[in-house]
């Protein structure tokens, strides 16, 4: 038998074992949310009866809610956030506490959730304590989760300016642009693919959160992690199989239409190119 | 009955642009551009002219407004515009990599600065039209800037610079992203729609080629001043200096001591041959002078040239063939290498010469430049 033949055996047994790892776990739980049995381990036969829980189950469908509204929430925060960090780290001239400010922008990276979410909920209680705000609960829970997405955000944003000729705002300056319209005529419109995709990881950050979340959150405000989380410790209710298979669903469905569209994007673009090159061949 | 000569109902030419003693300083002591002063007058193409670093992207980017000048002041038709930020200007600047909006259509950016003035909308259809006409873009008006060829970004990115009509327009390495063949072709086109709209401009360039094909007028630049300021025929024939001497073009450059000294001619010793030059110099007997030749105006031969100047002698050592012309590396008694260049006017490689042959190199009395030390 061949080498090359024998190498492409490897990478397809090696894809095989890649692609077990990851999805058996996720596998495992969309099929049991589909058994009947209360048990969660012993498979009994298919029936949507914990769809039917889950509908019903109030608590958990408004801690989903409320995942939703803090990730939402919060994501926008961080982009915000993150876009003036990563304009000030990449399009201003050297500023006193450049270089603390860009490496402290991006300590909440490499720090652990329970240390960040341990020294927020400290301050937060001495706050309080001083000024008598702010309660613990919604507000505190997306101060944490946009601390981090800022972060995220920062990295997201600055790799994108980075690539960006700033020869552009010069262009759009000369044209008769004011600087804030410099902003938003140019910059910010060739910048919105990088702001989408930090939304949507700040979105995901945030929404499976548990650590921050479980330092700030107050009464009445459990996230749906945070509900999952507490319940698997009084032992697994198949319900949160339920609603973990409708995440993923959504979560399979997004990742797979966003690929189709860049790719499609990257193609068209190309076809474009090579048009134009023969274009001018002519 | 005589006529008036016609230069004298001529009016003097109108300055438009200014500069008065320049001076650019970076980070307090990197001197970018060293107390420079230029006019450019109404309707003249006037080349910067230099290497990467020569200062003369900066004193560019002062004119359009993206730096302000340490020292000195900027003067466009009359008006103090040293701190006008560049939106204030009317002076556009057509950008080295175009700096085309890749989120707009050809359409919309040559708009672009016309929608920011307030332009009616009509207007700004009719001006925009009149643009990609002049660029022979009509049918591309709709499509982004990725979707063309670079030789038609760079008409796009032109004619979006001239949109506003400005008074005074600034091409940064306009040629420069373009291949050979396409940068000739490009250059007549440019230089066809700027003499259409009849803009002043200034450019800045690298290529000696591109600034004496499109500049009415050269400023050579070094080190942040300027070696040499004139026509492309002046700065090339006449460099005042060894440095423009041997930045534009090739040249040979022989060091000898004027030998005699009249008004009408000067001879110059030099250890390879004795130089007659048929025109006076600024000099004096026993000064130490440079004597500048280019290779295409020596004229090779097997034959031992008549009479006792300009001419020398020496061995083939290299020949570099050009299609066009050849350049042949001599090398002389001395140790001294020259380059002479001789045009193929035949197939034949007419001059008969190879590799290892002797041969004299002679020259005619007006073909040199005498530069002082």
């Amino acid at each position: 038998m061949s080498q090359a033949s024998n190498n492409k055996i490897f990478s397809n047994l090696w894809m095989i074992a890649v692609y077990i790892f990851l999805y058996l776990p996720i596998l495992t739980l969309v099929v049991y949310s589909f058994n009947d049995s209360k048990l969660i381990s012993t498979w009994t036969h298919a029936s949507l009866r914990w769809y039917e829980a889950l509908i019903k189950d109030d608590d958990l469908i408004s801690a989903v809610l409320l995942s939703l509204k803090i990730a939402g929430i919060s994501a926008l925060m961080s982009v915000f956030f993150g876009t003036f960090t990563a304009f000030a780290l990449n399009r201003y001239k050297r500023f006193k506490g450049r270089t603390l400010l860009s490496s402290m922008s991006s300590m909440p990276l490499v720090m652990p959730d329970v240390i960040v979410g341990l020294s927020l909920l400290l301050m937060i209680i001495s706050v309080q304590h001083w000024l008598g705000f702010p309660e613990k609960g919604l507000f505190t829970i997306l101060l944490g989760h946009a601390l981090l997405g800022t972060a995220y955000a920062a990295v997201v944003v600055t790799s994108r300016l980075r690539e960006m000729d700033s020869k552009l705002d010069e262009a759009a300056m000369d044209l008769g642009c004011k600087p804030w319209q410099v902003f938003y005529l140019v910059t910010l419109p060739l910048l919105l693919p990088a702001l989408v995709s930090a939304f949507l990881l700040t979105f995901t950050l945030s929404f499976d959160d548990v650590v921050l979340s479980s330092f700030l959150s107050g009464p009445g405000y459990s996230t749906m992690p945070m509900v999952i989380f507490s319940r698997a410790r009084l032992g697994l209710n198949p319900t949160i199989n339920a609603v973990a298979t409708v995440t993923i669903v959504v979560v399979t469905i997004a990742v797979i239409a966003s690929s189709f569209y860049t790719s499609h994007q990257a193609r068209k673009r190309k076809r474009e190119e090579a048009q134009a090159y023969s274009d001018s061949n002519k | 009955m005589a006529t008036a000569p016609k230069e004298i109902n001529q009016p003097a030419p109108e300055v438009l642009l200014r500069v008065e003693n320049v001076t650019k300083i970076y980070d307090g002591t990197v001197k970018a551009v060293d107390d420079v002063s230029l006019t450019v007058n109404k309707g003249e193409i006037f080349a910067l002219l230099g290497g990467s670093g020569c200062g003369k992207s900066t004193l560019l980017r002062m004119m359009a407004g993206f730096e302000t000048p340490t020292k000195g002041k900027i003067f466009l038709a009359g008006q103090d515009i040293t701190n006008l930020p560049p939106y204030q200007r009317p002076i556009n600047m057509m950008f080295q990599s175009y700096a085309l909006f890749p989120h707009l259509s050809v359409w919309e950016n040559i708009a672009f600065g016309l929608k920011r003035d307030g332009m009616p909308k009509d207007q700004i259809a009719e001006r925009v039209e009149k643009m990609l006409s002049l660029a022979q873009l009509g049918k591309f008006a709709q499509r982004k800037p990725h979707q063309l060829s670079g030789g038609q970004q760079q008409r796009v990115a032109l004619v979006r610079s001239l949109a506003k009509r400005p008074q005074l327009l600034l091409l940064d390495e306009p040629l420069g992203a373009l291949d050979k063949k396409l940068r000739e072709t490009t250059q007549l086109e440019l230089v066809n729609i700027i003499e259409e709209v009849g803009v002043t401009c200034v450019l800045v360039t690298h290529d000696q080629e591109e600034a004496m094909t499109m500049a009415s007028r050269i400023a050579v630049m070094s080190e942040g001043y300027f070696l040499q300021v004139g026509a492309p025929d002046a700065v090339y024939e006449m460099p005042n200096s060894r440095k423009v001497a041997d930045f534009i073009g090739n040249v040979n450059i022989f060091e000898g001591v004027i030998e005699e000294d009249e008004a009408d001619h000067v001879t110059v010793r030099c250890p390879e041959c004795v130089h007659y030059v048929g025109h006076g110099v600024s000099g004096h007997t026993g000064m130490a002078v440079g004597v500048a030749l280019r290779p295409e105006k020596i004229m090779l031969s097997d034959k031992k040239p008549k009479g006792e100047y300009n001419w020398c002698e020496g061995e083939v050592i290299e020949i570099v063939y050009f299609g066009a012309h050849t350049t042949y590396h001599l090398k002389l008694d001395s140790g001294k290498v020259i380059k002479a260049q001789e045009l193929n006017n035949t197939r034949d490689l007419s001059c008969g010469l190879t590799w290892g042959d002797r041969a004299y190199a002679h020259w005619n009395d007006l073909a040199m430049v005498v530069l002082a030390q």
